[in-house]
């Protein structure tokens, strides 16, 4: 059985309705213009348009396979190790285009992070992990700057009571929940503008998933954050701005309160209420 | 309702299937019982003291040993693994993390092809490219024809064991800002060192027991000598030397040889596994 080929395509009204609302006055910190993106000769994105306000979270949610987790791999290039992989477009950053000439992929990383989906702490002790980013950027001249800086992230990652009588100890000693927030610490750790989440807490337990949300609630202060999630509750919970994303397309991209009351799409409003996906 | 029996024809087949497996692991066993027992039964005779701390003496003179060949084969696998152990490893990355790359398959092939050239090929490609130009054996020698054997295992078992190492920690680091080769060194290769020190130290062992890339490279020498530019003993031509003569006080000699070689691999890929779960262990894995 497979929904989405029974249902009509989507009429997508591209860029007409990829900006909602906007704080008006805050220059936009992602702004992506008609991407597409090919593994070897399959399109898995087509014609993205969507631009992404500063501080706020943006929710991806879609069902499974609907290009989320690409396109958000787009935003730091980490489809790049992919071999066959191609993109079309512009991502823009600041305003630069990610993908124009010259551009140094690394440090651009720095300013996007990312937390993936499985987390992945490197097999070195807590400290290490989340020291990691900021030895590799020599962001610390000194060992009491190193060490300071790891707390900074561990305590804006909400783990620092729980490992800073054992920062020593092996990450991998870790539980699920407090793996991912390492992982989050860690990419806190090089002060990046912009946190690529891809559903951080879709591997945890509803606790360490509330303790998750808390903690993207928190950082939005200081931080952008897009954040992929196949779950809608989540989405509802922790973003300010929704985008639907449905056989590689951008369906509609709204207002977080607006697309969950009231969605434009009827595409959105049958995945919304559980028709398909 | 009772679940119905199984068929006893199953239950049958299914024993003598795992009967026959383990009929294959007792042989394949036996021909290493028969070679441990004759080993260290012949070998424990001939062992003693003298046999460690003095060097051959004439036939029928009491008290000869293999001092000589003991650190001479010593020497020869450690110049081997310094040969071998930084381009062994350094191939394996490339192999493991540019598999992408136009060249890494005929790496690949040239690897296992040079793998199973025989020894006795890799000593007379030794002897025309370092015995022939300094114009004599050599210490250099030999131990250059044990690093040459060495550096395709060491390579392919480099290889084989960051692919294990996950994608997820590669992403990882690169999301951080960490370029490709700054990735490879501080995360990927740390993560599979435990399984890279086993696989140098079984390479060193497999090499260690190895005569004929030896026998016209670092030759044989009847007396103590360290230098690397003069010919040495090793365990193994001794043992093929004492083990062709007619004598035999000589033979006793090669077997102690032999169980004094046998202990050394032994002991060799004990320490490697030690070692390797240690530092895993502090790896928490």
């Amino acid at each position: 059985m497979n929904p989405p080929t029974r249902l009509p395509r989507p009429v997508v009204r591209a860029a007409a309705n990829a900006a909602p609302a906007p704080a008006a006055d805050a220059p936009l910190k992602i702004e992506v213009e008609h991407l597409s993106f090919f593994y070897g000769e399959k399109r898995a994105l087509e014609d993205i348009s969507i631009k992404i306000q500063p501080n706020m979270v943006t929710a991806f949610i879609g069902p499974s396979g609907c290009g989320k987790s690409t396109f958000l791999r787009t935003l730091n290039r980490m489809n790049d190790i992919i071999p066959g992989a191609r993109v079309d477009g512009r991502v823009c950053v600041d305003g630069h285009d990610i993908y124009g000439p010259g551009v140094d992929v690394v440090a651009m990383r720095r300013k996007v992070g990312m937390v993936f989906q499985k987390s992945n702490p490197f097999p070195k002790s807590i400290f290490e992990n989340a020291a990691y980013g900021i030895r590799i950027n020599r962001m610390a001249s000194s060992k009491s700057e190193l060490a300071g800086r790891v707390e900074e992230s561990l305590k804006q990652a909400a783990l620092w009571d729980e490992v800073k009588d054992r920062l020593h100890e092996s990450a991998l000693a870790l539980s699920g929940g407090q793996q991912q927030r390492l992982c989050i610490a860690r990419a806190l750790a090089v002060k990046p503008d912009i946190l690529l989440m891809d559903e951080p807490a879709s591997a945890l337990d509803p606790i360490a998933t509330q303790r998750i949300e808390e903690l993207i609630y928190h950082l939005k202060t200081n931080f952008t954050i897009v954040i992929v999630t196949h779950n809608m509750q989540q989405a509802a919970r922790v973003s300010d701005f929704t985008a639907f994303f449905w056989l590689g397309r951008l369906v509609e991209y709204e207002r977080t309160d607006k697309m969950f009351t009231n969605p434009t799409e009827k595409l959105t409003e049958d995945y919304l209420t559980g028709r398909f996906g | 309702m009772m679940a119905r029996r199984t068929p006893p024809a199953r239950k049958v087949l299914s024993a003598l299937f795992v009967g026959a497996c383990g009929l294959a692991v007792i042989l394949a066993l036996i021909p290493l019982a028969f070679v441990l027992f004759f080993v260290i039964s012949q070998g424990v005779q001939s062992l003693n003291l003298d046999f460690f701390l003095n060097n051959p003496r004439p036939v029928g003179e009491v008290g000869g040993g293999m001092a000589n060949a003991i650190v001479g084969t010593l020497i020869l696998t450690g110049l081997a693994a310094a040969l071998a152990v930084p381009i062994g490893i350094f191939s394996g990355v490339y192999l493991s993390e540019y598999r992408g790359s136009r060249f890494a398959p005929t790496v690949r092939f040239a690897a296992d092809t040079l793998n199973g050239v025989p020894s006795i090929v890799i000593g007379v490609f030794a002897y025309a490219v370092v015995v022939l130009p300094l114009g004599h054996f050599s210490t250099l020698a030999g131990g250059f024809a044990l690093g040459i054997m060495m550096i395709p295992i060491i390579a392919r078992t480099t290889e084989e064991l960051l692919l294990l190492v996950p994608n997820a920690l590669r992403e990882g680091a690169l999301a951080l800002g960490a370029t490709r080769a700054r990735a490879v060194f501080s995360v990927i290769v740390p993560a599979a060192l435990p399984g890279i020190i086993t696989g140098v130290v079984l390479a060193l062992a497999r090499i260690a027991g190895e005569t004929a890339p030896l026998l016209f490279t670092s030759f044989n020498n009847a007396f103590f000598s360290t230098s690397l530019t003069q010919p040495i003993s090793s365990i193994t031509v001794q043992v093929f030397t004492y083990a062709i003569s007619p004598y035999e006080d000589w033979h006793r000699q090669a077997w102690a040889g032999a169980l004094v070689l046998v202990t050394i691999v032994l002991v060799c890929s004990m320490a490697a596994r030690i070692a390797a779960a240690r530092v895993g262990r502090i790896r928490g894995q």
